[in-house]
């Protein structure tokens, strides 16, 4: 079975990252933005897994689990936090969050 | 017996700390122990040590104890240096003062200041002794700041009205002037000696430089403007009758018997540098004669009795001055000594008058008091007859030998008593003045319910004019002090020079009786001319020189602050501070509350530190 290079996970990976940021960066809707960041947890988890394929390791799995079970906790706060702002503010867009400037 | 001369100044200075740390909780008449009592051991020890000392037929004699600080070869301590004229000052200041802390118990009795007011004295005891036992000149130096401060303190005692603020300041500042001068001095001496220790520098003076040249006359000069400050003596005697503001015993002890004399103390000690200057010298007696005479004009205009008093005490200030510049060292002493009692006893005396007439001090205001205050009018009587020089009273003596001296002196010393008499002539008659306005003529309506205070008040009067009567008796131990260049004791006054000078004063008196007694003389004729209406108010404003200090020091320094209000260094500080807010300001552009931008920081910054790491 051939092998799919290494640069090509990684460029994958790079693209889902810059994607996630894109919609973190952009986005309105903080659930968007908690999507989005899901997004980039998933290519850097991606990376990892290509890295630990690449030299037959099984730490990069390893991290890929914890990041996992990292990002279901993350989005049950960020959930909560998102439930909590629409209870108070009656919306979701996040740029109604900027209550602490300078 | 003699080695426990450092304990003088401890006692007062023990009660000070003792009052000052207890901060006015204790009983009144705990307080009056503490605050008279403490004097009162002073002068029985000062009694102890005088007869020990004059028992034991020293000159001088030396207590060291300890070393006050030690710069290179600078080392001044608390030592004490015990002579004839320490002596005199010493019991003067103990004696006069302790009458005085008595007098003061009724006094203040019903000031809520009571413990405050004694703590002050008591400094100013310890400061005062300090000044005149101190074997150095850096401890004379901090006697002398240190009655400066308590004379400060104790001008602005009522210190709720803003005018006796105003006064204690103007006082400070003044007398300020005279010190910067005196501090100066003191290090040009040094410079020149490396030591302050008073004896070792008169007599390297004394070797090291020759009679007239500048060295001594230039440190002469500047030790002189310390004494012309701190006695009230022209230029700088426009703050004295502004002390007036502070309670009445203090203008007795403080303002006439004590810190004033200080100056006359200074010149005395340091004698033989003045007589390494006779230029100087000279000039010290043509300041006092200024300032007699001055004085004694404004005195006859002035209508508050304090105020009359002061001017009088400047006038007296300036016959000592003018026996220190014809070189009667030992009779400015001793008309020193013989002024602390008159001058206390007339301010006491004036301190029971105000006290009856319920803090009134317009002279014109009073009048028939010899029935109803017995014991003020006979301290006012006697320590009038004593301030004119009446024959056989103290003053006469004290005054008739610096005249005496001054008559002696080649050249200019015939015009120096001639002024000096006729100073004696005002005296005579701003003196009766007072006298007969305040205790003969008519009641001038004002209530008067007789003689204030119990014995405490009554018996330091007593005993001063005991004193002020034949105080002129009494022989001061100082010819080893002045052993050179004493003007010779034995005077060959003709009987013509003799008789002027007892005469002059009673014509004083009888022309003030002819005014202000008989009324025989109406001072309203005398008034009516426009001539005569302006110099009265000239001389009553103290021949302007307050008006004139207010235009050349007082009004530039006002506008120079006025005009500096921002302070143009501060506004250096204020620019680095305006720098300061305005960065912040820019940077607090970046907080702009959006999560994005924070995001898009990180991440930008980020890309740049891996950028970075990868290229470099």
């Amino acid at each position: 079975m051939e092998t799919i290079p290494i640069e090509h996970g990684l460029i994958l990976a790079g693209i889902l990252f810059a994607l996630g940021l894109i919609g973190v960066l952009t986005r309105r809707n903080i659930v968007f933005v908690l999507m989005s960041l899901e997004i980039m947890l998933n290519a850097s988890g991606l990376a990892f897994i290509v890295a630990a394929a690449r030299w037959g390791h099984a730490e990069g799995q390893v991290m890929f689990l914890i990041i996992l079970t990292l990002a279901a906790a993350e989005v049950a706060v960020g959930l909560g936090l998102i439930i909590q702002m629409f209870r108070k503010y009656q919306t979701v867009d996040i740029n109604v969050l900027s209550e602490m400037k300078g | 017996m003699l080695d426990l001369i450092w304990l003088l100044p401890t006692f007062p200075l023990l009660g000070f700390l003792s009052l000052v740390l207890t901060s006015g909780r204790l009983p009144k008449p705990i307080v009056a122990a503490i605050g008279a009592g403490s004097v009162g051991l002073s002068f029985a020890l000062a009694a102890m040590i005088a007869m020990t000392f004059l028992g034991s037929g020293e000159d001088y004699y030396i207590v060291e104890t300890f070393t006050w600080m030690s710069v290179g070869s600078f080392t001044p301590g608390f030592s004490f240096y015990l002579d004839g004229l320490s002596l005199v000052m010493m019991l003067v200041i103990t004696g006069v003062g302790f009458l005085i802390h008595v007098y003061a118990t009724g006094y203040m009795d019903e000031d809520p200041g009571y413990s405050r007011f004694f703590s002050y004295m008591n400094l100013f005891v310890a400061a005062m002794l300090m000044l005149v036992l101190g074997d150095n000149l850096v401890l004379l130096y901090l006697g002398w700041e240190g009655v400066g401060l308590c004379s400060y303190l104790l001008i602005g005692f009522w210190y709720t009205k803003p005018e006796n603020g105003y006064a204690a300041r103007k006082a400070f500042v003044v007398t300020r002037v005279g010190d910067t001068s005196m501090a100066i001095g003191l290090f040009l001496l040094f410079a020149h000696f490396g030591t302050l220790n008073i004896q070792d520098l008169m007599h390297a003076a004394e070797i090291e430089w020759a009679t007239g040249t500048n060295l001594p006359a230039i440190a002469a000069l500047l030790l002189l403007g310390g004494a012309v400050g701190k006695s009230a003596q022209l230029p700088l005697q426009t703050w004295l009758p502004d002390a007036m503001a502070g309670p009445t015993p203090i203008s007795a002890l403080i303002h006439a018997a004590t810190m004033v004399t200080a100056g006359v103390y200074l010149i005395a000690r340091t004698h033989v540098l003045f007589e390494l200057a006779p230029d100087v010298q000279i000039l010290v007696a043509w300041i006092g004669l200024i300032t007699l005479l001055m004085a004694g004009f404004t005195a006859m205009t002035q209508t508050d009795i304090k105020r009359i008093l002061a001017f009088s005490t400047v006038s007296q200030i300036g016959y000592m001055f003018l026996g220190l510049g014809v070189g009667a060292w030992s009779a400015s002493i001793f008309h020193l000594m013989t002024h602390a009692f008159f001058k206390a006893l007339l301010f006491l005396g004036s301190g029971s008058v105000i006290l009856a007439m319920h803090h009134e001090q317009d002279i014109f205001k009073m009048g028939a008091l010899r029935k109803v205050l017995p014991i003020s009018f006979a301290s006012f009587m006697i320590g009038s007859l004593a301030l004119t020089a009446f024959p056989f009273t103290s003053g006469f003596f004290s005054k008739d030998e610096i005249l005496l001296a001054a008559i002696e002196l080649e050249g200019v010393g015939f015009w120096l008593w001639l002024g000096g008499v006729v100073g004696a002539f005002f005296t005579g008659i701003y003196t009766f003045r007072l006298m007969f306005v305040v205790f003969f003529g008519e009641n001038r309506g004002h209530h008067c319910e007789g003689e204030y205070g119990g014995w405490n008040m009554s018996v330091p009067l007593m005993i001063l004019m005991v004193l002020s009567l034949v105080g002129g008796f009494i022989h001061i131990p100082v010819e080893a002090v002045f052993s050179h260049g004493e003007a010779h004791e034995e005077h060959h006054a003709s009987l013509l020079i003799e008789g002027i000078m007892i005469a002059v004063p009673l014509i004083g008196i009888g022309i003030a009786y002819l005014f202000y007694g008989s009324k025989t003389l109406s001072v309203e004729n005398l008034m009516a001319s426009s001539l005569a209406k302006n110099l009265h108010k000239f001389w009553n404003s103290g021949w302007g020189m307050d008006w004139l200090y207010d235009r050349l020091f007082v009004f530039p320094f006002m506008w120079l602050a006025r005009i500096n209000a921002k302070d143009i260094v501060d506004q250096f500080y204020g620019l680095v501070v305006e720098i300061n807010r305005a960065a912040h300001q820019m940077i607090v552009r970046s907080q702009t509350g959006y999560l994005r931008w924070y995001a898009l920081s990180v991440a930008t910054g980020l890309v740049l530190i891996i950028t970075l790491g990868v290229l470099l």
